[in-house]
């Protein structure tokens, strides 16, 4: 162990601000019974919370609901009781968390039992398993579905062609289901407003993930950065909380980069930045902090990762546009990362690893997620190819701890440590 | 000519990794431009207004030793699309002028964009469809989607693809259709007569012949086959599921009829049988060809259905149809549409009291023996008790 932390963990006020609005939602979501309202399922890509909003609906996500059951060490039991009711052990492990929780109750993180949706919202972006999952949810569930098909950005681009299909689904499927389903109108002022919210959170985050820049990063883009990504990925953009949330989290972060600190791990402030990764692919949840203790143990700061932008490519200039409140929406969800191509990706990988001027890239590979999987050794050649930096690759998965192999994990990490440091000690002797 | 000449053609075609008819094909002609698609569905007759010739790949089968391939995927992916990049890299493609990667799932999805790095200067197009059946949504936006693939295709050969050309090769495909659901219907009705690894094997055949030589083969097949004279048995009538994309060795189907089932339905190669109604002749062809696809096509686990009622209704017809007695769930391992289909439509088999079984396969899977007996067990069990 080459780095020290210190110790002293303090909740900073965003962090007790996020974990008052997770818990309130998931009040919210638990006592809809007794509130009348309406709950809304739907996912983190192409996640259409400002609108979700126009209609007074409560937003439910599996995905986060896999992760808070992953994360607790309830996952792996939620599974193989999926499986057991044929569900095969090759697919998604989100989904059989997510099946097997329904299973046992939908039980949610404040031990209250969730209500079946009102409605499915099937945003079918980056992922073609989404599609699946919200039919098999509605298989059990039996309740209104709507799609909004978002189209692949194949050729790298967005066409007209693409973006007039999702505004048309937006006015003609999706908006009309949300009045049917909450019997509130829909008032296109209302969502321009909540837009106004989303791009003055957005800037804050991209503030805030761009200042992994600095040497040291004063944050750590990948571990640090989930909980970064919370808010607005979820039940929470274009709301007041959200722009609050991300207004205290600048703050805090310029407060840490003005007094030069790394960024905080669970056991205090790490304190001399040895490695700087960009890391792609999302986390393994369920031995989530012993992984991250893997890094920061030996000095190596995420500066920037790709998983974080799953819920939108904001550092790369996007904003909801309060101007064009449908249009921007299909914007937003044709940008998201997984839902651009394997050269788009690459690119972005490639930028990165220059921009903030990181040591190499490291691959997470879900085992569940042939989304972000399919092609990954091809894009590890290539960055190595682009930038000289060194690439290496790990295999876990989302939410099925069978997956999760600690030793395994460590070695290649050590290994690829020790590639870096061999790597900057040739490069000082063709220096000198 | 009999069934055994003209499936000893297929075979050698089946066999062929080289693809030396399509490669001779291009050959005959300096101006011929060859464009290959994957599974499961592309509309070829805009490729045929083009000039071109479009050749199906389904992966490299289990004659194919992947050795390039494998280093591009981890463990738990599929096969076919390691074996695609074999094909690729062991320049058994090089005569391919570009590539149609239809939307069906992630991994074929993401293997457009390598095939982009991979092969840079090659037409490569990922190629979407939609899955809003409504023609002035889904609709609207498919025959853009239809009208950029035509563009992409005029610069790729320098040519117009005029309405005309698509109208006459949208009629030699509706033949094509025809007869390959003749042969269907043939192996349906008298399904001694009519081998499941024949039919699979002239479908084969399709995807790399010009469709003129493979609509005189399939004619010659039918009127062949009339002659046949095998003996009945008294096996259990299947229908196969969950094949769409990576196919399943030759051996698996012959071992699945070995062991007491006729095949007598199955999605092998549904680019054939996708269009299930004459696409129509007249008027805008780009119209008529996203019409046919959005309430005239087969369905698969690649496509959405909008109404819970209507899942698996498209089986249960199959069934219903064929007068089959099972249900054999058969997909690749790794397959998330067929396998995260699967529990929905196995509920709908029970709803019905169609029996079912399910197995997964690889392209390269060797071993046949656990699949003669689950698939035996089956047949025995539905012809004993059912």
């Amino acid at each position: 162990m080459n780095t020290k932390v210190d110790t002293e963990v303090i909740k900073e006020p965003s962090m007790l601000k996020q974990k008052d609005m997770i818990a309130g939602n998931y009040d919210r979501l638990t006592s809809t019974r007794e509130s009348g309202e309406k709950i809304v399922s739907t996912f983190v890509p192409g996640n259409l919370n400002e609108l979700i909003m126009c209609f007074d609906m409560v937003n439910n996500l599996p995905e986060t609901n896999a992760i808070q059951n992953g994360l607790r060490k309830q996952s792996g039991a939620m599974i193989m009781d999926a499986e057991k009711s044929g569900h095969s052990e090759d697919v998604c492990t989100y989904v059989k968390a997510d099946i097997g929780m329904m299973g046992r109750g939908n039980i949610a993180p404040n031990g209250k039992p969730m209500p079946a949706p009102d409605m499915l919202l099937l945003s079918y972006t980056g992922c073609f398993t989404f599609m699946k999952w919200f039919e098999l949810l509605r298989h059990e569930y039996k309740c209104p579905t709507v799609m909004l098909q978002i189209p692949y950005q194949g050729d790298g681009k967005i066409t007209k062609n693409m973006r007039d299909f999702v505004v048309k689904q937006l006015k003609e499927e999706v908006i009309p289901m949300f009045e049917q389903v909450s019997g509130v109108k829909f008032d296109i002022d209302r969502l321009r407003e909540y837009l106004k919210n989303s791009a003055k959170a957005e800037d804050d985050l991209v503030w805030v993930l761009e200042s992994g820049k600095n040497k040291p990063s004063p944050i750590d883009a990948y571990f640090g950065g989930v909980y970064y990504i919370g808010p607005i990925f979820t039940a929470f953009r274009g709301t007041e909380d959200a722009v609050e949330y991300y207004g205290l989290l600048r703050k805090e972060v310029e407060e840490r980069l003005a007094a030069g600190k790394g960024p905080i791990t669970p056991e205090g402030d790490l304190q001399g930045e040895k490695y700087r990764l960009v890391v792609e692919g999302p986390p393994n949840w369920t031995s989530f902090r012993e992984f991250w203790k893997l890094f920061y143990d030996e000095g190596a700061v995420v500066v920037a990762s790709s998983y974080t932008k799953v819920g939108g490519l904001y550092d790369q200039g996007f904003r909801h546009d309060p101007n064009d409140p449908l249009g921007t929406l299909a914007d937003y969800c044709l940008g998201c990362y997984t839902n651009n191509n394997l050269p788009q990706r690459v690119e972005l990988l490639e930028k990165y690893i220059n921009d903030y001027q990181a040591d190499g890239l490291l691959i997470n590979s879900i085992k569940s997620c042939n989304s972000f999987s399919a092609g990954q050794l091809l894009m590890m050649r290539e960055i190595e190819k682009r930038t000289g930096k060194p690439a290496a690759f790990i295999e876990t998965d989302l939410v099925d701890p069978r997956y999760f192999s600690h030793a395994n994990v460590k070695n290649r990490l050590e290994s690829y440590f020790q590639m870096i440091d061999q790597k900057r000690s040739g490069a000082s002797l063709a220096a000198a | 000519m009999s069934t055994a000449e003209i499936i000893a053609r297929c075979e050698a075609l089946y066999d062929d990794l080289d693809f030396t008819a399509s490669r001779q094909w291009k050959e005959a002609d300096p101006d011929r431009k060859v464009i290959a698609y994957m599974p499961v569905y592309v509309p070829r007759e805009i490729i045929h207004a083009a000039g071109m010739l479009p050749l199906g790949i389904m992966g490299g089968g289990d004659q194919l030793e992947v050795i390039h391939g494998d280093a591009y995927y981890q463990s738990y992916i599929c096969r076919i699309p390691r074996s695609t990049i074999e094909l690729g890299l062991s320049k058994r493609m090089d005569f391919v002028d570009g590539m149609l990667f239809p939307s069906i799932c992630d991994v074929i999805r993401n293997l457009s964009g390598m095939w982009k790095l991979m092969f840079p200067g090659k037409y490569v197009r990922y190629f979407d469809v939609p899955q809003n059946y409504r023609d002035d949504v889904g609709g609207n936006y498919y025959v853009n989607e239809l009208n950029e693939l035509r563009e992409g295709l005029e610069e790729l050969s320098g040519r117009k693809i005029t309405d005309d050309a698509l109208r006459a090769s949208i009629e030699v495909y509706n033949e094509n259709r025809q007869l390959a659901m003749d042969v269907y219907a043939m192996r349906s009705r008298e399904p001694w007569k009519v081998p499941s690894a024949d039919v699979y094997l002239l479908m084969r055949a399709g995807l790399v012949l010009p469709v003129e030589e493979h609509n005189q083969m399939l004619r010659d097949y039918l009127a062949a086959a009339e002659k046949v004279d095998a003996p009945k048995r008294d096996n259990c009538r299947v229908v196969i599921n969950g094949s769409f994309c990576e196919q399943p060795p030759l051996n698996l189907i012959k071992s699945i009829e070995l062991s007491g089932c006729y095949i007598v339905d199955d999605d092998y190669m549904l680019v054939h049988r996708w269009l299930q109604k004459p696409v129509s002749t007249s008027g805008d062809p780009m119209e008529n060809l996203a019409l046919a696809f959005l309430h005239e096509s087969a369905s698969t686990a690649a496509k959405y259905d909008t109404q819970e009622e209507d899942k698996g209704m498209f089986l249960l017809e199959q069934v219903r149809k064929n007068a089959a007695e099972g249900v054999i769930f058969a997909a690749p391992s790794f397959c998330d549409p067929a396998l995260l289909e699967r529990p929905m439509l196995a509920d709908r088999c029970s709803e019905h009291n169609v029996p079912y079984i399910s197995f997964k396969y690889a392209e390269n899977s060797g071993q046949m023996q656990p699949i003669r007996e689950q698939a035996g067990t089956f047949a025995d069990s539905i012809k004993l008790w059912s």
